[in-house]
């Protein structure tokens, strides 16, 4: 219920950073540098041991030779060109099977004799690898866009609609009775009680099906594609242009973590209530 | 609704601090439903949990329904709000025979029931009926928290959150109000501060409440009638005629105390 939410480890987080605030700033500083001295000390051995030949340039190109690959590539507009590509793929295949997962979770989530009807097929469905059936997918639709599209339709649904589904079964049952005794509608039942009840457990399926999104994006380019990021990579494996391939991974590695950020922002605006998510912790 | 109100001289004494609110409200018109209870038998599987029960509950009344852990209080208490249906029998709101949940009746449960994700505000006018925000703030007002209308529920103590649900239950102006031990999750003090509240609101609003209580103490101090059910029957009717509040006259309240407890021990 609305009180046995575990307080916010933030909050304790929080707390003890207190006494920062009234220090020196230079703490203040280390304290936000700190996390990032690891990766930055790995990049400088990296580019040492790259430009005193201790690794071959096969291998593993320098870090400063991949940005100049990034670079060149930018420059001719075709880096621009495969990110774009790749992103509309992600974002079509997203929008089409994340829209189905919710529709589909809600209404079996709300109605009985739906969920009766297509929960136990969609559960034999999900068991398959989504990625088992890309042999199906280039037969059916060639290495053409909607091959890729289609595939990150499939991987996203999955995890979509098995947490709105829960979602919405898990709304607390006191509160649905109270919205009964109050007299609400349906609709009103729906808007106030259930959506906003099933929102954490949507939001974590939209989360996990972003990771898939990317996922069978990178394979599905890698395997059969004439664009994007995946098909850039490939393409750089046969010239042996080893810095375009980290290239290729830093980008998808950058997409993914922006997917997830927005993700993110996404549940701190509708998860504005939540202790675990609001902005402006409270303490106690 | 009726919130046009004119300032009267608050009651002194413990409930000062209610009284320090905004716009105390001037005494209203009875508007309470009376309740008929004919013969109601209720069942669930093969166990019958309500065997035969005949209650008449006056308009305007407060009465307890006291007993013991699975002896048909609460379900007893859902057939009159029209939560569930009698196997057998009828339940009628001021004459009318009806099925389905009565019409002008609230109810407060053992936990609050509050929607996480709606401040305060919002949760006491949950049904966004027309001039919802001053309503609400109207009758956040009345229980003493017109200062926490923009907060988020899970801020508030446990205490706060019943009076919120309170606001809730009685911003429409019910003509009944259920109370399914509202009070049983508080500590001793905010119960009392609670059952002040409650009996004071009852006073100025006078809507029928149908109390279930374990507490019989909690029942002998808020009501006019305390109704004893074992095994699914009425055992005993007890009308109070203490003058209120009823916590004045200890010994006839202890003495009444008394007498159903030990009733209850049976």
């Amino acid at each position: 219920m609305s009180g046995a939410l575990a307080p916010a480890p933030a909050a304790s987080a929080h707390a003890h950073r207190t006494p920062v605030r009234h220090s020196v700033p230079w703490q203040r500083i280390a304290d936000t540098m700190l996390p990032w001295l690891v990766p930055v000390v790995l990049i400088a051995v990296w580019q040492i041991a790259a430009t005193e030949g201790w690794i071959s340039r096969r291998t593993l190109p320098s870090p400063w030779s991949i940005v100049t690959a990034g670079a060149a590539l930018a420059q001719s507009g075709e880096l621009e060109q495969h990110v774009l590509t790749s992103c509309r793929r992600a974002f079509l295949g997203f929008s089409i099977g994340g829209g189905a997962g919710l529709a589909l979770g809600l209404l079996n989530g709300l109605s009985r004799p739906a969920e009766k009807l297509l929960d136990t097929t969609l559960q034999m469905l999900r068991n398959i690898p989504h990625l088992a059936i890309i042999p199906m997918v280039i037969l059916w639709f060639g290495i053409e866009e909607s091959a890729k599209v289609f595939l990150v339709a499939v991987g996203v649904f999955f995890p979509v609609y098995l947490n709105t589904f829960h979602g919405v079964r898990l709304v607390d049952g006191g509160l649905i009775e109270m919205g009964r005794v109050y007299k609400l509608g349906r609709l009103a039942l729906f808007q106030r009680v259930i959506m906003p009840g099933a929102m954490p457990s949507i939001l974590l399926g939209i989360r996990y099906g972003l990771g898939i999104m990317w996922l069978t994006l990178i394979v599905a380019e890698t395997i059969s594609a004439s664009s994007g990021i995946g098909y850039m990579t490939m393409n750089a494996r046969e010239f042996l242009q080893t810095d375009v391939v980290l290239l290729g991974v830093l980008i998808y590695a950058l997409l993914g973590k922006a997917a997830d950020a927005a993700a993110r922002a996404l549940e701190r605006v509708l998860l504005s209530w939540h202790p675990n998510f609001s902005v402006k912790q409270r303490g106690g | 609704m009726f919130f046009s109100r004119t300032v009267t001289n608050a009651d002194n004494g413990p409930d000062a601090w209610l009284a320090s609110q905004p716009q105390p409200l001037p005494p209203m018109q009875p508007i309470g439903s009376a309740v008929d209870v004919c013969g109601v038998t209720k069942r669930f599987g093969d166990r019958l949990v309500l065997d035969g029960v005949d209650l008449h509950i006056e308009p305007g009344s407060f009465v307890s329904i006291v007993g013991r852990s699975g002896g048909g209080k609460s379900t007893l208490l859902r057939l009159i709000g029209g939560l569930d249906q009698p196997s057998l029998g009828t339940v009628r709101l001021d004459g009318a025979e009806r099925s389905g949940l009565a019409p002008q009746m609230t109810m407060m449960f053992q936990d609050a029931r509050l929607l996480p994700w709606q401040r305060v505000l919002g949760n006491v006018s949950v049904t966004r009926n027309k001039h919802w925000r001053r309503d609400a703030v109207a009758a956040l007002a009345e229980v003493g928290l017109a200062d926490r209308a923009g907060e988020w529920p899970s801020v508030l103590s446990g205490g706060q959150r019943q009076r919120v649900a309170l606001a809730r239950a009685l911003v429409s102006r019910p003509h009944l109000l259920l109370l399914d031990e509202p009070l049983g999750a508080l500590d001793a003090l905010t119960r009392r501060e609670m059952q002040r509240l409650i009996e004071r609101l009852w006073q100025e609003q006078r809507f029928t409440a149908v109390l279930v209580t374990h507490d019989v103490a909690e029942a002998v101090a808020l009501s006019d009638r305390v109704i004893v059910l074992r095994d699914g029957r009425i055992a005993s009717d007890h009308a109070i005629s203490i003058p209120r509040p009823h916590g004045r006259t200890a010994g006839k309240t202890a003495e009444l105390e008394a007498e159903i407890l030990e009733e209850l021990l049976l």
